[in-house]
């Protein structure tokens, strides 16, 4: 078991760091990741939006939309690092919880 | 590599779904049989390292950015079919929270990451370290050489459903109605990133964690958990 004790406590060095996955591609000047472009950046890029896409890209609204809060779009770096944090916190523990479950579920009856 | 919503025409997204409930049940069957109880703390901090590390994401200067998955990894440590449940939830939490891949998409992407991934690097793993002891340096080698493969076959496949979409759906002047671009621009684009950089972030995190595997807990590298 101390293995995976060291594999929590480096999960969650991992999740302080996080926020460098949003700083240091803004420090570059990079931008979304291909294929993963907003409405307006489609717009820009193949000088129109496919009609189809218009319609289903907002099939889902997700309640912490890019990891950040909505309404944050404006707030600084500080800011947005702090709500990358509790997304990592929130969505390692949603996912971890989901598949302990999971394996569970699968190993009832064993041992 | 998350597909988003709008991406994907409506018969990509249904197919995709078609060919991976199959594969969930599948699996769900497969772990019954082949995951012990102890190993079940693991595929939950396997299934939360690979949403974290998802969010680390790497830039090209001035370009596009990606990240590393580590379906790989998990698939190493698991199994594949552990790792495909395992990389299904870290993606269904980043669709359903955080908007990162589309709810429409969902079948899509876990079909490259959480399948394709796994088992392309999975067997790669196998294949590359074959007799090799545990404790060896070509195990190491070989788990870099699968993280690399498993990440560029995903990429692979993202960039021939995106590039498929033009195709498959345009109005009648010949506007894609979905992903813009076709294949000759996807393909390359997306395949290229990885190749070049994304897919060495991979390898070099997956032979990080089996190299200190097998100086501290050799043992559960073959799925043995103390």
């Amino acid at each position: 078991m101390k293995t995976i004790l060291k594999f929590w406590i480096g999960l969650g060095i991992l999740v302080i760091l996080s926020p460098l996955g949003l700083i240091i591609p803004g420090l570059l000047k990079s931008s979304s990741a291909w294929g993963e472009w907003g409405v307006e950046e489609i717009e820009k890029l193949a000088g129109y939006v496919p009609r189809g896409l218009a319609k289903l890209s907002s099939f889902w609204n997700a309640p912490v939309p890019d990891y950040a809060f909505k309404g944050w779009e404006e707030k600084s770096l500080t800011q947005l690092s702090f709500a990358y944090i509790f997304s990592a916190i929130a969505g390692a523990a949603a996912v971890a919880a989901l598949a302990y479950l999971a394996g569970k579920m699968l190993t009832k009856k064993k041992n | 590599m998350h597909i988003p919503d709008g991406y994907l025409g409506p018969a990509s997204c249904g197919f995709f779904y078609a060919v991976m409930i199959p594969i969930w049940a599948l699996a769900a069957k497969i772990v019954k049989k082949t995951l012990s109880v102890r190993q079940v703390p693991l595929m939950a901090i396997g299934a939360a390292f690979s949403f974290v590390i998802m969010m680390f994401n790497i830039p090209i200067p001035g370009g596009s950015t990606g990240h590393a998955v580590g379906g790989v990894l998990v698939a190493i440590l698991l199994g594949p079919w552990a790792a495909v449940i395992s990389i299904t939830i870290a993606l269904v939490v980043q669709a359903l929270l955080f908007g990162d891949g589309g709810v429409t998409a969902i079948g899509a992407n876990s079909f490259n990451m959480a399948f394709a991934m796994p088992f392309a690097g999975y067997y790669t793993y196998k294949l590359i370290s074959l007799n090799a002891p545990q404790v060896s340096g070509r195990r190491v080698f070989a788990a870099g050489a699968a993280a690399y493969i498993g990440l560029n076959i995903a990429a692979l496949l993202t960039g021939i459903e995106f590039g498929l979409q033009p195709l498959l759906h345009h109005s009648a002047s010949g506007q894609a109605l979905y992903c813009p671009y076709g294949l000759n621009i996807a393909v390359p684009v997306m395949l290229g990133e990885h190749m070049l950089i994304f897919g060495w972030v991979e390898a070099l995190v997956t032979s990080l964690v089996v190299k200190y595997l097998q100086k501290h807990d050799p043992a559960l590298l073959s799925g043995v958990v103390k």
